[in-house]
């Protein structure tokens, strides 16, 4: 349907990004922008033409705290049948992993969605089925989706739903960085459109391009953010406007709102983020894990867990370091023996790094 | 986790809530669709088992002539 690798072009937005001799620093923050980059070496020619981009907080599943992580083994070990995404199950947890009691015979199960998860409750009605509801707004209209469609009583959710733009003001409250721009994820604005980053240009004064995923995109996206730099002006621009409408998906934030309401949390590698998380509404308190579990909760409920020895990703997840920075990574953490949850996830800047630099 | 598939829309069933998808690779999967207004022959984003959008397949095609105005546009600005 599209032909977004055309070379020539290419070749024309990278030749004129290298005449305007620039240094800047842009954020993104998606797993998927990070593989293309990565994948077709565009970081390396970025760099070349003085532009550094870094991932950010860009990846639901490492995001998720150490206690989210301890929550879902509990409800496993107090025998019910945990659900969620393939990459969560690896992340390690303080001594296990839901993959490793899923060895000592705890019912752990890999889905593709929450409908799968649903079909287990159905299929499962003497057991208690939980879905570890992970993701950016881009999942959550699913979860909110199947949440209104009456459920079967043995199911709920333990809810670490985030939101992005809330992450992005506390990158930049935080000031460890200095952004000349922000490529903002194409499939998180599908849903919420343009509107909620524009705070970020007029109260930041930086610079925003919602952009797509292949190649071509990434270049016009880094060329539009250039432009901006250039002419002195800071707004949010739409490189990906086959997808992504200034409104966003109406139906699916509706969806959400019906659902969902915003909730101070805590992402891996930061402090509490305000209204940055989303809860159920009280209407749905009935499918939220952590209030009908309250007694299971108790042992771990006021105890903090730490994040893995030596483990720096939360440095990578502000920004503040690459993931080869780590003295760790390609050593003791690697994909098939990972210390952090960036080197886990498919969308974790580690993980993406190891992988490609394997195969060239 | 945020990645999301473009497939076209085969067949919608009578609740309007599942349709099955034509990935253009010889895979043919269900998803849900009722977070979008579609109908047979459209273009949709599929992500975990939903169908998040419909692609606008006349802005699809105009996307790369788009990109090189724009390019010339800056230059003789």
């Amino acid at each position: 349907m599209f032909s977004l690798r055309d070379k020539k072009l290419a070749n024309e937005i990278v030749s004129k990004i290298k005449t305007l001799n620039v240094n800047l620093k842009f954020m993104h923050v998606c797993g998927t922008h990070q593989d293309t980059l990565v994948k077709h070496g565009l970081d390396v020619l970025f760099k070349e033409c003085g532009i550094d981009i870094g991932q950010g907080p860009g990846c639901p599943v490492c995001v998720t705290t150490p206690k989210e992580i301890e929550e879902m083994l509990l409800f496993a070990k107090k025998g019910k049948i945990v659900t969620t995404f393939g990459d969560m199950i690896q992340v390690p947890g303080e001594k296990d992993s839901l993959q490793s009691i899923k060895t000592e015979g705890w019912d752990v199960r890999t889905v593709y969605g929450i409908e799968d998860a649903i079909n287990i409750a159905e299929e499962n009605k003497d057991k208690d089925v939980v879905f570890m509801a992970v993701g950016f707004e881009t999942t959550t209209p699913m979860t909110a989706s199947v949440l209104l469609k009456n459920p079967p009583s043995n199911f709920s959710i333990l809810g670490c739903h985030r939101v992005i733009p809330p992450a992005l003001k506390a990158i930049l409250d935080m000031g460890e960085l200095k952004l000349d721009g922000i490529i903002e994820p194409g499939h998180v604005s599908t849903i919420i459109g343009s509107k909620p980053y524009e705070f970020i240009s007029t109260e930041y004064g930086i610079p925003q391009v919602i952009a797509g995923f292949e190649p071509i995109d990434l270049l016009m996206g880094v060329w539009m953010l250039v432009q901006q730099v250039e002419h002195g002006k800071a707004r949010v621009e739409n490189e990906y406007a086959r997808v992504v409408k200034e409104e966003g998906n109406i139906k699916a934030q509706q969806v959400i709102n019906e659902v969902f309401e915003p909730m101070d949390v805590k992402w891996r590698g930061f402090p509490v983020i305000l209204r940055s998380g989303l809860k159920l509404r009280d209407k749905f308190e009935d499918y939220d894990a952590r209030k009908r579990y309250e007694d299971d909760f108790e042992e771990i409920a006021n105890k903090e867990f730490s994040e893995p020895k030596g483990c720096r990703c939360g440095e990578v997840l502000r920004g503040i370091i690459s993931s080869k920075k780590c003295p760790l990574f390609g050593k003791k953490c690697t994909p098939d023996n990972p210390v952090g949850p960036c080197m886990v996830s498919i969308e974790g800047s580690c993980n993406i790094e190891y992988r490609y630099a394997k195969k060239q | 986790m945020c990645l999301a598939i473009p497939g076209k829309i085969v067949s919608i069933d009578e609740k309007k809530e599942h349709a099955i998808i034509d990935y253009g690779d010889g895979t043919k999967r269900n998803a849900n669709v009722s977070l979008v207004d579609v109908k047979v022959g459209d273009y949709v984003l599929v992500h975990a088992g939903f169908a998040i959008q419909v692609l606008d397949e006349k802005e699809a095609n105009e996307t790369l002539d788009l990109f090189r105005e724009m390019l010339s546009y800056e230059e003789e600005a």
